[in-house]
C-alpha cells in the first residue's frame, strides 16, 4: 500500500529533485532574503466546489510567501493518509496539487506520507512548507502602514466558506458558488513590478476580512475604516449568507488578499490588478484614518460608524 | 436582495428619519420586541439616527436568549445519551447551560448536528431508523408552524424515531409582563413582523386598549424599522393607543390560517420559565395529548436538578429592558462572546452581543491592556 | 429573531398537502422549501421562507406600493412620506 501510494505521488509530482530519490531536495537558491512558511490542512469534505483539499495547500502555501512580497520557489508537501482511503482520491488530490503549483510556477520538490489507522485522521492530512525568495527592498508587513493609505482587495468576498458550507452540510441548498481558492503571487509580483510601494498584504482564510483586518489594526496600532457599501459581495453569496444569518465579512476567502498602500498609488494597483483573472472585481473598501488605536470601524450607508468585530468561532448558521 | 435591498435604501431612510424629525416633540421610549429587530437596529446604527427624543429599548424577543437554563441542560443531557442525534439550529450551539454548551457535547463526541429546518430533523430520523432523532424546537411563533409540520409528518409517515424538546415561547404574554412591571417605561411598541405573518395582530388589540400602547407591527430591515418608529411616535404624539400593520407586504390581520390550524392540532398553551425573567403563564407551546409521543422530555427524563444561572449575569434585567447590556458590570470585562456568562451574550440577536460586537468603543482599549 | 427571507418559487415537486413543497429561488440559491402553508401560492409567487417552510406570501402590489410611498417626496404634507394609509379603522 505503501508502495502505491509512494508512486501515485512520484509520477505526480515528477522532477529531477524527486527523481533522485534521497531524503531531501538539494536546491540552488538565488542570494538574498529567503521567505520560508508551513501550513497544514485539514478541510473537509475534501472535494468541493473550485478546488480540494491539494489545490487548497498548495495555494495556501504560495499566498504565505507572496504576501511578505516572496516569490514563491519550491514546496514540500506531506500527507497524513487514512487507512482506507480509496487510491482514487489520493490520485484526484495529486493532480490537482500538480496542477496548482504549475499554474502558480512552483515545485514541489520533497515530500513524505504517512499511513495511521482508520478513524485517526479525516481522509487525509496535508503540510505544506515553501520557499520563497525576496527580490525587493520593500518592508511588506504591517508595521509599515501609514496614516491615509488606502486598503483594496482583489476580489468579492466569502466564496470559499459559502461554497465549503453549501456543499458540507445537510443544510440542503443549491448553489453555483464556487471557492475562491487561488494563487495570489503572480497578483503581487504584478504589483511589485510596477514599482509600486506596496506597505502590507494579508491574504484572507479563516474569518475573512473581519479576522485580518482585525489582526493588521491590532499589529499596527491603526485605526482602519471601511465603506460598507464598498464592500464587494457577489449576489449568490449574498443570498446564501442572508438566508442563514451569516456575515460575508467573516466568512473564509481563499484567493482574496487586501493591500495597503499610499493613496496615491491605489487607481494605478486597482487598473494593474483589474487585469488580471484573480483581480477581477478588485476594489477600494477603505483607508487608515490613523496610527492612534488598534481598531477597524465600518461606516454603514447611512453614516454611523460601528465596529467591525473580531469573531470568536465559526459562524453558524442561524434561524433567529 | 429583491424585497430585502429596496428596504435599506439610503434615500428613503433619510426621507423617513427625517419625517420622524418633525413629528417628534417630547421624549417617547419604544421597544422592539424581536431580537432580529435588535441586529438590525444596533447593526444599520439605527438607533444613533434617530432624535434624541427617542429611545429603543431593547425587548426579549430572542428565543434562544430566552430560553430556560433547564432546558439547554435537559437538551445536552440528551445530546450525550449514545444512540440520539440530537438535531439543533446553530443558534443554540453556544448558548452556556448551568456548566456546558451543546458545542461541547459535539467535542465529547455526541452525535450533534446543525439542521436549518426541523424537516430536515424528521429526514435524518427516516435515514437512520436505528437511530433516535431528538429536535430542540426553540423559538417563538414563527418557529412553531415548521416544528409543528414536522410532528405531524411523522405521525403521517409513521415515523417513531423522532422526538421534540419543546421550547417554545410566546410573544403577547411576554408583551404584557414587561407593560405589567411596576417601573415600566415602555410606552409603545414595535411588534415582531415574522410572528405576526403567523398570528396574525388581532391579540394585540387588547393589550393596546388595557395599558394605552400604540402597538406597531414592523418589518425589519432599516426601511421597515422606521417605519415603524414613525407610526408609533405619531400615534404617540396624537395620545394615539391603537394597532398599526407597517409590514403589510407580509403580515395580514389574521395571519397565517392553515399554520395557525395546524399549531392548534399539535400544540397546547403551556407555562414557560423565561430565562432571566421567571416563569410567565400560558406562555409557551408544548405537545398536545395526541402528540405526547413525540416529547423528547418525558422519552429522556432528565435525572438531575440543573445548578441555575451564574451569579454575576444580569441577562434577565437586559431582557426585560431595564438595564443596557454595556451597563451591566460583567459587560466586556467577565463576560464576553468568548466566554458569555448568559444567553444575552451569546446569540447575534441577544442585546448584550449586539451591543458587544457593534458598539462598544471599550473593545480596542480592552486588546490594548490585555 | 425569526430570519425569513424572501424567495421566488421556481417549480412545485409534491402537491400533497402535509408534504406539499418546492424549489425555492434566493438569487440564484437554491432550496426545497415546504408549501403546506401556502396554498394559494404557484410558480412564479414569491414567499417569505423560515426554517425550510415558507411562512407567507409576499403581497407584490403591497411591496410596490410601500416603495411608491417612500419615494414621495413630500415630507410633510399630507400623510407621512413614506408612509401608505393602512386603510384601517382601528380602536
Amino acid at each position: 500500500m505503501h508502495r502505491l501510494i509512494r508512486s501515485i505521488f512520484a509520477e505526480t509530482f515528477a522532477s529531477p529533485d524527486l527523481e533522485a530519490e534521497h531524503d531531501a531536495a538539494t536546491l540552488h537558491l538565488p542570494g538574498g532574503r529567503i521567505a520560508y512558511t508551513t501550513d497544514s490542512f485539514v478541510v473537509s469534505p475534501l472535494f468541493f466546489p473550485g478546488g480540494d483539499i491539494g489545490s487548497l495547500a498548495v495555494h495556501g502555501t504560495v499566498n504565505d510567501l507572496a504576501m511578505s512580497g516572496a516569490r514563491p520557489l519550491y514546496l514540500s508537501a506531506g500527507f497524513i493518509i487514512e487507512e482506507g482511503l480509496e487510491m482514487e482520491v489520493l490520485w484526484r488530490v495529486a493532480n490537482s496539487m500538480r496542477q496548482a503549483a504549475d499554474e502558480a510556477g512552483v515545485r514541489i520538490v520533497t515530500g513524505d506520507t504517512k499511513v495511521v489507522e482508520r478513524g485517526k485522521g479525516d481522509g487525509i492530512f496535508i503540510n505544506t512548507s515553501g520557499i520563497g525568495v525576496i527580490e525587493h527592498d520593500l518592508s511588506i508587513e504591517p508595521m509599515s502602514i501609514r496614516a491615509g493609505d488606502a486598503i483594496l482587495v482583489n476580489g468579492d468576498l466569502g466564496r470559499h466558506g459559502m461554497a465549503i458550507m453549501a456543499s458540507r452540510n445537510a443544510l440542503g441548498f443549491e448553489t453555483e458558488i464556487q471557492s475562491d481558492s487561488a494563487s495570489l503571487n503572480g497578483l503581487v509580483e504584478q504589483l511589485i513590478q510596477a514599482g509600486l510601494t506596496v506597505h502590507c498584504l494579508r491574504d484572507l482564510t479563516r474569518g475573512g476580512l473581519g479576522s485580518a483586518l482585525n489582526e493588521i489594526a491590532s499589529t499596527a496600532g491603526a485605526t482602519l475604516e471601511l465603506q460598507e457599501a464598498a464592500i464587494p459581495v457577489s449576489r449568490e453569496v449574498n443570498a446564501l449568507a442572508e438566508v442563514l444569518g451569516i456575515d460575508p465579512i467573516h466568512v473564509a476567502n481563499e484567493g482574496r488578499m487586501v493591500v495597503f498602500l499610499p493613496e496615491d498609488e491605489a487607481e494605478r494597483a486597482l487598473d494593474i490588478l483589474s487585469k488580471q483573472t484573480h483581480g477581477q472585481g478588485a476594489a477600494r473598501i477603505g483607508r487608515v484614518l490613523d496610527l492612534q488605536e488598534g481598531v477597524v470601524t465600518l461606516k454603514s450607508p447611512y453614516g454611523p460608524n460601528r465596529i467591525l468585530p473580531m469573531i470568536s468561532g465559526e459562524q453558524l448558521p442561524r434561524i433567529c | 436582495m429583491k424585497y430585502v435591498g429596496e428596504y435599506r435604501d439610503p434615500e428613503a431612510v433619510e426621507r423617513l428619519l427625517e419625517s420622524i424629525r418633525t413629528r417628534v416633540t417630547r421624549p417617547w421610549t419604544l421597544m422592539e420586541v424581536c431580537g432580529g429587530q435588535t441586529h438590525s437596529i444596533i447593526r444599520f446604527g439605527i438607533d444613533e439616527l434617530l432624535p434624541s427624543e427617542i429611545t429603543l429599548v431593547h425587548g426579549p424577543g430572542c428565543p434562544v436568549c430566552v430560553t430556560g437554563v433547564d432546558l439547554i441542560d435537559h437538551a445536552i443531557a440528551i445530546a450525550r445519551q449514545p444512540g440520539v442525534i440530537f438535531c439543533s439550529f446553530g443558534d443554540m450551539m453556544r448558548v452556556p447551560g448551568s456548566t456546558a454548551d451543546l458545542l461541547s457535547v459535539k467535542a465529547e463526541g455526541g452525535d450533534l448536528r446543525i439542521v436549518y429546518s426541523p424537516l430536515d430533523a424528521l429526514r435524518l430520523a427516516e435515514e437512520n431508523s436505528d437511530k433516535d432523532v431528538v429536535f430542540f424546537a426553540v423559538g417563538f411563533e414563527t418557529t412553531a408552524p415548521a416544528t409543528a409540520l414536522s410532528v405531524a409528518q411523522a405521525a403521517q409517515k409513521g415515523i417513531s424515531n423522532y422526538s421534540l424538546l419543546t421550547a417554545h415561547v410566546l410573544v403577547p404574554p411576554a408583551m404584557e409582563a414587561i407593560l405589567s412591571q411596576p417601573d415600566n417605561e415602555v410606552q409603545a411598541f414595535l411588534a415582531a413582523g415574522h410572528v405576526c405573518a403567523v398570528t396574525g395582530y388581532e391579540e394585540y388589540r387588547p393589550l393596546a386598549e388595557r395599558h394605552r400602547v400604540p402597538i406597531v407591527v414592523t418589518g425589519f430591515e432599516p426601511v421597515d424599522i422606521l417605519s415603524g418608529v414613525l407610526s408609533a411616535v405619531s400615534q404617540l404624539e396624537a395620545g394615539q393607543a391603537r394597532v398599526e400593520n407597517r409590514y403589510a407586504r407580509v403580515v395580514q390581520p389574521s395571519g397565517n390560517q392553515p399554520a395557525l390550524r395546524l399549531i392548534e392540532q399539535v400544540f397546547e398553551v403551556v407555562d414557560r420559565d423565561w430565562r432571566g425573567v421567571g416563569r410567565i403563564p400560558a406562555s409557551g407551546w408544548g405537545l398536545r395529548e395526541g402528540y405526547r409521543r413525540y416529547d423528547a422530555a418525558i422519552r429522556y427524563p432528565l435525572k438531575h436538578t440543573p445548578k441555575g444561572e451564574h451569579p454575576d449575569c444580569h441577562a434577565g434585567e437586559v431582557l426585560r429592558g431595564v438595564l443596557k447590556p454595556d451597563l451591566c458590570p460583567a459587560f466586556g470585562t467577565l463576560c464576553t462572546p468568548e466566554h458569555p456568562l448568559g444567553a444575552t451574550m451569546v446569540s447575534s440577536e441577544g442585546a448584550c452581543a449586539a451591543y458587544y460586537r457593534y458598539r462598544s468603543r471599550a473593545q480596542s482599549t480592552m486588546r490594548a491592556n490585555r | 429573531m425569526c430570519l425569513a427571507v424572501p424567495g421566488k418559487i421556481l417549480s412545485i415537486e409534491k402537491a400533497e398537502s402535509l408534504e406539499r413543497s418546492g424549489v425555492v429561488d434566493f438569487e440564484g440559491v437554491r432550496r426545497g422549501v415546504n408549501l403546506a402553508f401556502v396554498p394559494e401560492a404557484g410558480v412564479g409567487s414569491w414567499v417569505l421562507v423560515h426554517a425550510g417552510i415558507a411562512i407567507g406570501t409576499i403581497d407584490e402590489e403591497e411591496a410596490q406600493l410601500t416603495l411608491e410611498a417612500l419615494r414621495s417626496v413630500d415630507a410633510l404634507g399630507g400623510g407621512e412620506a413614506g408612509q401608505r394609509p393602512t386603510g384601517e379603522t382601528e380602536q
